[in-house]
């Protein structure tokens, strides 16, 4: 099986759909003919012509709008938002126009588009280019919202959510697209060359959107992360020799509670962390979550490790990013409270 | 109102109006400025000392320069991301500026903005902003305070050929317009927004015409003569400061560098930028003026490059040894 960075993987998904499906168009800024700040459509353009691959001006509103507008006739848009921060010019058209679509209609006409945006932080961006917005897209009904952790994650959730037929948010990790990051700055990151996760299929797989993995079990305490967060948490739980079941979440909504059910009924103990704000993020609706179906389970109070309530700094990044001693040290203290 | 400008002209124009002596040899030294800090930057950019983000203004300096040379002390001005030439040319600290690229304690914004978010309420230079065309509303609502307060300042709002395809670029132009504000509009046309040229993303690339259908003036100037950017200015500025409302001016620049640092700009030829460089470069065109005018001999042009050299150098020592902020920074100016 060829290895691919996720970069590749999400360019391959995009290849593979392009291939089968005439109706499956991509577009956004500097995807055409620059193949994308990421280089995530570099060469489909040259292989499918520029009425399928195209630049847009820089016109979020514009470009999800007319996305929306292309999915309701029949087409299937996969448009790169260049930086999830990017997005918030486009989120009237995706909260009141692409969510609603299939609602209000009745279900005469559906929004089967995907809006792929890179996310976190981890690369000195700043408050522009570093946040994580999931909870703003998790807060809307009729939107799915999905962040693929590796590159075989990454093709097999692409291609679902382009073979969906609704709005899919697509979140990118970019921290993630060369190799697994895991909060260790100081250190060179393992390529996906040299990681098994990096193994990518050739062709048309999926993985579907709404199911969770775990990717180190453990009976102490549940871990729930998604995004470059899964690597972090791996950490932590590695470097504080503690016996943690990790969940990588990978959809955000829906929301796989079953197995994140099952994980804390065995463990007592829940740990969630996010690279987003603590406030209102996602983190809050899963705790809410635990507390509610899992709470006879519970040994202990559901713990958060997020990003301070502040914005993304420009100086003191590593001060910010919840690394594996953040979260190695929340682990600890859920496991020794009473 | 349209004035065309021929890209591929070389712009010792026999229209051009003539500087003073004081004017070339002010010319020079600001925009030699703005050059030297940003190759210092380029080269900080490379040794790690700054990171993320880095937006040079190489290539561009005319147009702050003769902006700047038009406008009084109290006009407002507010850019985008490529911003560090329009705060060296208000007269903010170079040692300043580079601290904030560096992300250190003496930065302008402590470190909490980087190199996109500087501000200067004395200088009234209001960003800095990283995200395209945002920054052309916030520098109506200038305008609109200005007017409001019976001020006689203008607002200088800068952005690029690239963020004048944004939506709220014409929310602001009509307002702009129905409420007859004292904004200048200045499009600083580099021919690429990060990778994509002009003609790739515009139906129509006269941005000076943007403002036709809700009325607003404008004019394409070239940007890479210092001369035609301040005749330009001194025309548009004084329209907004006479009331008759809002006024385009689409410079039409060059940026020498990629978007960022971390863009090796294959869009375009080698060729295009060597020929920019070579024949319609900024600082070149004063340079040969003064000499060809006996304004300045070599050796008095390369003393005034030494004196640069020494604060531009001074600035990156400063960014380079000044201690990071405290992380009990993070949470000040935070209200919840």
């Amino acid at each position: 099986m060829a290895r691919m960075t996720m970069i590749e993987a999400i360019r391959d998904a995009m290849d593979v759909k392009m291939g089968q499906d005439e109706d499956v168009v991509v577009f956004g800024e500097d995807v055409g003919y620059f193949g994308g700040v990421f280089r995530c459509t570099h060469g489909l353009q040259a292989k499918y012509g520029k009425e399928r691959c195209f630049d847009a001006p820089i016109n979020e509103s514009a470009i999800v709008g007319a996305g929306i507008g292309m999915a309701t006739y029949g087409k299937r848009p996969c448009i790169e938002i260049q930086f999830a921060d990017y997005v918030l010019p486009a989120y009237d058209q995706i909260v009141s126009e692409a969510a609603r679509m299939r609602h209000r209609s009745n279900g005469e006409f559906t929004c089967p588009m995907v809006v792929r945006m890179p996310t976190g932080g981890g690369i000195f961006g700043g408050q522009t280019h570093s946040q994580s917005p999931e909870a703003i897209f998790t807060h809307v009904s009729g939107l799915k919202t999905v962040i693929p952790s590796n590159p075989y994650d990454a093709k097999g959730l692409l291609i679902a959510a382009i073979e969906d037929d609704d709005p899919v948010i697509f979140l990118e990790p970019k921290r993630l697209y060369n190799g697994p990051f895991d909060g260790h700055h100081e250190l060179a990151v393992t390529p996906w060359s040299k990681h098994e996760k990096g193994e990518v299929p050739e062709g048309h797989y999926t993985v579907p959107i709404g199911k969770a993995q775990i990717v180190r079990e453990g009976s102490d305490v549940t871990i729930l992360a998604y995004g470059t967060m899964v690597f972090v948490a791996e950490a932590a739980a590695r470097e504080q020799g503690i016996d943690a079941e990790v969940i990588d979440l990978r959809s955000l909504l829906p929301l796989d509670l079953e197995t994140i059910q099952k994980s804390v009924e065995k463990t007592g103990r829940c740990v969630v962390v996010h690279e987003a704000t603590l406030t209102s993020g996602f983190g809050a609706e899963l705790a809410a979550l635990v507390q509610q179906h899992c709470f006879y389970s519970l040994e202990a109070p559901v713990k958060r490790v997020a990003g301070w309530d502040t914005p993304y700094p420009h100086a003191q990044e590593w001060d910010y990013f919840p690394g594996p001693k953040r979260v190695g040290a929340a682990l600890k203290a859920t496991l020794e409270a009473k | 109102m349209s004035k065309k400008s021929d890209n591929k002209a070389v712009s010792t124009k026999s229209n051009a109006p003539e500087f003073t002596k004081d004017e070339d040899l002010y010319a020079y030294r600001e925009m030699l400025l703005i050059r030297r800090f940003e190759e210092k930057a380029g080269q900080m950019y490379g040794m790690g000392l700054i990171g993320g983000f880095c937006h040079l203004y190489i290539g561009q300096e005319a147009v702050v320069t003769g902006v700047h040379m038009a406008s009084k002390k109290g006009d407002a001005s507010i850019t985008g991301y490529r911003d560090h030439g329009h705060m060296l040319i208000v007269g903010l600290d170079p040692k300043a500026v580079m601290a904030e690229l560096t992300g250190r304690a003496g930065g302008l914004s402590k470190g909490k903005g980087g190199s996109m978010h500087m501000f200067s309420n004395e200088e009234r230079f209001y960003g800095g902003n990283g995200i395209v065309g945002a920054q052309v509303s916030l520098g109506t609502g200038l305008a609109f305070a200005a007017k409001y307060r019976g001020e006689d300042n203008v607002s200088l709002t800068y952005f690029g050929d690239g963020a004048s395809n944004q939506g709220q670029v014409y929310e602001s132009f009509n307002m702009a317009k129905l409420w007859s504000l004292p904004v200048i509009y200045i499009i600083e046309n580099n021919k690429y927004a990060m990778g994509t040229s002009l003609e790739r993303a515009a139906s129509t690339t006269d941005l000076s015409q943007r403002g036709a259908s809700f009325g607003i003036p404008g004019e394409q100037v070239d940007g890479m003569d210092v001369r035609m950017v301040r005749e330009a200015s001194e025309r548009a500025i004084k329209h907004a400061r006479e009331g008759k409302g809002p006024y385009i001016l689409e410079m039409q620049t060059y940026r020498y560098r990629g978007h960022s640092m971390s863009d090796p700009a294959k869009y375009r030829s080698k060729d295009e930028v060597q020929s920019m460089r070579t024949e319609r470069d900024p600082i070149e065109q004063v340079k040969t003026r003064i000499l060809d005018k006996g304004w300045a001999t070599e050796d008095e042009l390369k003393a005034i490059d030494k004196d640069i050299r020494a604060i531009v150098s001074e600035a990156a020592d400063f960014a380079t040894n000044d201690p990071e902020p405290d992380v009990s920074e993070l949470y000040t100016e935070i209200t919840v």
